[in-house]
């Protein structure tokens, strides 16, 4: 009764609050006349890398080029539904995402133009790029094996499928297949052994499992840390974060797969291209090209304790003291058409 | 002529209310027949089965729960007299303005093994070796039962509040103790406003995507996200969606068609503040038991957890970009519940003076938008005005103002929300007879002067029930916040998103608890102004009717 604004009172409030709406949308529309391809002093990046890890690199680049980078956040899947909605009006120049697969399936949908670019592809080896130039790798994130120091012995690791026998029953730890990290870890057995042998070795994980997978990587750590498990597979920076939270963990990462004749540790990328419909195509380019110097590099993967996928640039010690460990080769362009396969196998498993 | 112009005007405004509803429906119904052969059958196969029960169980559960413990606590706090009653009256609505997914994470942090609960629990009785599994079932219920409660609560608290003495008095002078009156009379009176808000209940249960995959728990909506996200398939996704917006549309008919004979109106009687029900000590003590329970656990301990969490970050969280964040979701909120809540009270108001088939079904199309995941309702929402945006574009007129402005968001929340404020106006315009009605179209007041010197007038708890819910609301709505925000604009909602999509939970504890935070003041505002409505309620019925007479001369 004492504050609840009569009927009078709300009709030309709600006017008020409408109009106020729609001047923000005059403003945006201010800024945007000055924009396009003459005036290059404005850059818009769609994004599903979070902003906390994106902001500083985006702040630097602003800096050193006196350019304006405006950056949307948002799932994957509903930015590329938002840029396909948007068409030829799109205000977005560049889209980021944490996973080649999404990369690939944009690439797949033709929103990306060509990179065209000879830095990006002196700079970023050729199987963390798309080989028709529409997309680039711009850090690398290895997808490993994490084992309790206590109870594990290093020598009895050897490779992701060995985590199938049944000597480890009851001891293994999982994430979620419903995160696209496992998915494309997956996707990448299906490549390297064929469908078949994967669902086997998926299947064994599945009967090894000591606890229902879980919500996040962190989860699984903390899984081993407190006894329920005893091995797990995590991304590295996860474990990065967790040391540095935690003194004297008694935990430490394996690289699997290293022997001759075996593919390696699991990379996926966080990857860039400039869309179909950029309305500054030529200021992207530059972008991206910024993204893969040195300087750019320190930056974008040292904020996530990832690897930088140019072979110039140093790595953050922390993340040196893991080691250096041979990446799978393989070339994740592929890596969408497997991904589906990948989720209906781990369906079919029962890998929840 | 002048009738037949005036009903098509009245179909307008209908349409017109309609139209980002329908467009949305349109766009997620279009690809019906689409949805991939392949994916489909994989789906149907491996995944929907399971995912089919899962949401069933968990949707019949959580209504009950939540429906249990709303009504349980609005007849303690409304109708009967104990210690602290006035405090648990508006602190039981608390929870409201803890997100699922928050709740879920607070949940989690505290009770799973190993979590803080566990290791204090260990340090006094280091022989302890069972422990509840915290992913289980019965803890997801528990979990959004916690914070979905409210809902039942304060529209079945506003039921009881608004609904006479008289008929409790008819029931006593037959004989009926206060348990036998409380089943026989007062709950079968409350009955749409508790349907109403086990709905939204259950609606709001059928979309969460946020608490259940905290828990890792397979609904239908992970299973949307699933073949959209991870299959790549958009359609297979719409789909499902498809068919869990029939599945809710047919409840919604049932629910209308059982008691479709029924009529509720009644307020000409004394209020329930004057005659509330005494209770023996022993009863007392049992009813601040219940309320210091649910409080505690819906409340009081999440909310510490948070704390915990956030006490360490706040040097780092409290920045400029924080308060603006905080600011942000505040003047949104405001504005997206005037909006929304305008928008609800032509609706039904229109719902009540036009008659005729149509009108009823669309009425009910414009609050389905609650029972869709909330991804696929912000994509069907900006699908169409993108395009829309991107012919404008074409023909060469200005089409900016439609992107990155708030407009769209606007557009988005009222279709998503519309059914938090038309419940409980609609449920509060069956209090008004139709005798009010018939008497002011016989002193010539009709049409916009019905609705604001009749109506409205009486609608005040369900009006301010409408804002507050719709507030809280969008302060914790994600997904269209996160799609049709403008560059730069920041909500507290989005700042937990930024932190939980890279797992850093801890962090994102502090947005938590600044939404927590930014729900009190309308809470409590709205059960101060409820409380006070009740009395000064004979007042407002016979105002209009008095100026009406007046007029007349």
């Amino acid at each position: 009764m004492f504050f609840l604004p009569r009927a009078c009172l709300v009709a030309p409030l709600t006017a008020v609050l409408f109009f106020t709406s729609l001047l923000g949308g005059c403003a945006e529309r201010g800024a945007e006349v000055g924009g396009g391809e003459t005036k290059a002093e404005r850059l818009v990046v769609y994004s599903s890398r979070n902003e906390q890890l994106l902001a500083p690199v985006l702040a630097r680049y602003e800096a050193h080029s006196g350019v304006k980078v405006d950056y949307a956040t948002d799932k994957a899947g509903v930015l590329l539904e938002r840029i396909k909605a948007e068409g030829a009006n799109s205000p977005a120049d560049v889209l980021i995402t944490v996973d080649a697969g999404t990369l690939g399936f944009a690439a797949s949908q033709g929103l990306f133009q060509p990179l065209d670019s000879s830095i990006v592809e002196q700079a970023v080896p050729v199987h963390l790029r798309d080989p028709k130039g529409r997309w680039a790798g711009l850090s690398l994130r290895a997808r490993t094996i994490v084992y309790s120091t206590d109870r594990v012995a290093k020598q009895d690791l050897s490779s992701y499928a060995a985590l199938a026998e049944p000597s480890w029953q009851g001891r293994l730890c999982l994430r979620t297949s419903k995160k696209v990290y496992n998915q494309s870890l997956v996707a990448m057995l299906i490549s390297e052994l064929g469908e078949q042998q994967a669902e086997r070795v998926v299947k064994g994980w599945v009967a090894n499992l000591a606890i229902p997978p879980t919500s996040n990587d962190t989860k699984v750590m903390e899984a081993i840390v407190a006894g329920r498990c005893d091995i797990g597979i995590v991304n590295t920076y996860y474990f990065g974060r967790m040391q540095n939270a935690q003194a004297n963990l008694p935990l430490a990462l394996f690289w699997p797969d290293q022997a001759a004749g075996q593919g390696g540790v699991h990379v996926n990328v966080a990857g860039a291209g400039i869309l179909q419909h950029a309305p500054r195509a030529a200021a992207a380019r530059r972008f991206i090209e910024w993204l893969v110097s040195d300087e750019a590099q320190a930056i974008f993967a040292g904020v996530n304790q990832e690897y930088p996928v140019t072979s110039t640039t140093e790595v953050d010690q922390q993340v040196a003291s893991w080691g250096v460990f041979r990446a799978s080769q393989q070339p994740l362009a592929d890596a969408w058409l497997l991904q589906p396969a990948a989720v209906k196998l781990m369906d079919r498993v029962g890998y929840r | 002529m002048t009738l037949n112009w005036q009903g098509l005007r009245w179909q307008l405004l209908l349409l017109l209310i309609a139209s980002p509803a329908l467009m949305t429906l349109a766009s997620v119904f279009a690809s019906f027949f689409m949805g991939d052969a392949d994916t489909m059958a994989h789906l149907r196969r491996y995944v929907l089965p399971d995912a089919i029960l899962n949401s069933l169980a968990l949707v019949v559960c959580v209504s009950l729960l939540a429906g249990f413990l709303g009504v349980m606590l609005a007849w303690l706090t409304a109708a009967c007299e104990f210690p602290l009653r006035r405090f648990f009256s508006w602190a039981l609505f608390l929870p409201m303005a803890v997100p699922g997914y928050v709740m879920a994470f607070a949940l989690v942090g505290m009770f799973e093994s190993n979590g803080s609960l566990h290791r204090s629990v260990l340090a006094s009785w280091p022989e302890l070796s069972w422990w509840p599994d915290v992913y289980a079932f019965p803890v997801v219920v528990l979990c959004l039962s916690l914070v979905l409660y409210p809902y039942v609560y304060l529209l079945a608290r506003n039921a009881f509040q608004t609904r006479g003495q008289r008929s409790l008095e008819v029931g006593q002078s037959l004989g009926l103790s206060a348990r036998q009156s409380f089943f026989r009379v007062a709950l079968p009176m409350a009955r749409p406003w508790i349907a109403g808000g086990i709905l939204l209940v259950a609606m709001e249960t059928l979309a969460d995507f946020g608490a259940v995959s905290v828990f890792n728990f397979d609904t239908l909506t992970t299973t949307i996200y699933k073949a959209w996200f991870s299959l790549f398939s958009l359609p297979a996704a719409l789909r499902i969606a498809a068919a869990l917006l029939l599945f809710v549309l047919v409840l919604i008919m049932l629910e209308r068609y059982t008691r479709r004979m029924q009529r509720y109106a009644d307020n000409k009687s004394k209020s329930l503040l004057e005659r509330r029900q005494k209770l023996s000590r022993l009863q007392q003590a049992l009813a601040l038991l219940a309320c210091g329970v649910v409080l505690l656990c819906a409340f009081i301990l999440p909310a510490l957890q948070l704390l915990a969490w956030a006490m360490p970050q706040r040097a780092v969280e409290l920045t400029p970009r924080f308060w603006s964040a905080l600011t942000g979701t505040v003047w949104l909120a405001t504005m997206a519940a005037c909006i929304v809540t305008v928008l609800a009270v032509l609706l039904a108001f229109v719902a009540r003076t036009r008659q005729g088939r149509l009108v009823p079904v669309l009425v009910r199309l414009c609050t389905m938008g609650y029972a869709l995941p909330g991804s696929v309702l912000a994509v069907g929402v900006f699908v169409p005005v993108a395009a829309f945006a991107a012919w404008l574009a074409s023909q060469g007129y200005p089409s900016s103002w439609l992107q990155g402005s708030l407009l769209v968001m606007m557009l988005g929340y009222s279709v998503r929300f519309m059914a938090v404020a038309y419940t409980p106006l609609e449920n509060n315009l069956l209090r008004v007879t139709p005798s009010i009605d018939l008497a002011a179209q016989s002193l010539g007041v009709s049409g916009w002067r019905m609705l604001k010197r009749v109506h409205l007038p009486m609608l005040h708890s369900g009006l301010l029930t409408a804002l507050v819910l719709v507030f809280v609301d969008v302060m914790k709505e994600l997904p269209i916040t996160l799609m049709t925000r403008p560059f730069g604009f920041n909500t507290l909602a989005v700042r937990i998103f930024e932190f939980t999509s890279e797992g850093q939970w801890q962090r994102a504890a502090m947005p938590a608890l600044a939404i927590v935070g930014a729900g009190l003041l309308p809470v409590f505002l709205l059960i101060r102004g409820s409380e006070s409505s009740v009395s000064a309620r004979a007042d407002v019925v016979r105002a209009p009717q008095a100026t009406l007479i007046y007029e007349q001369k």
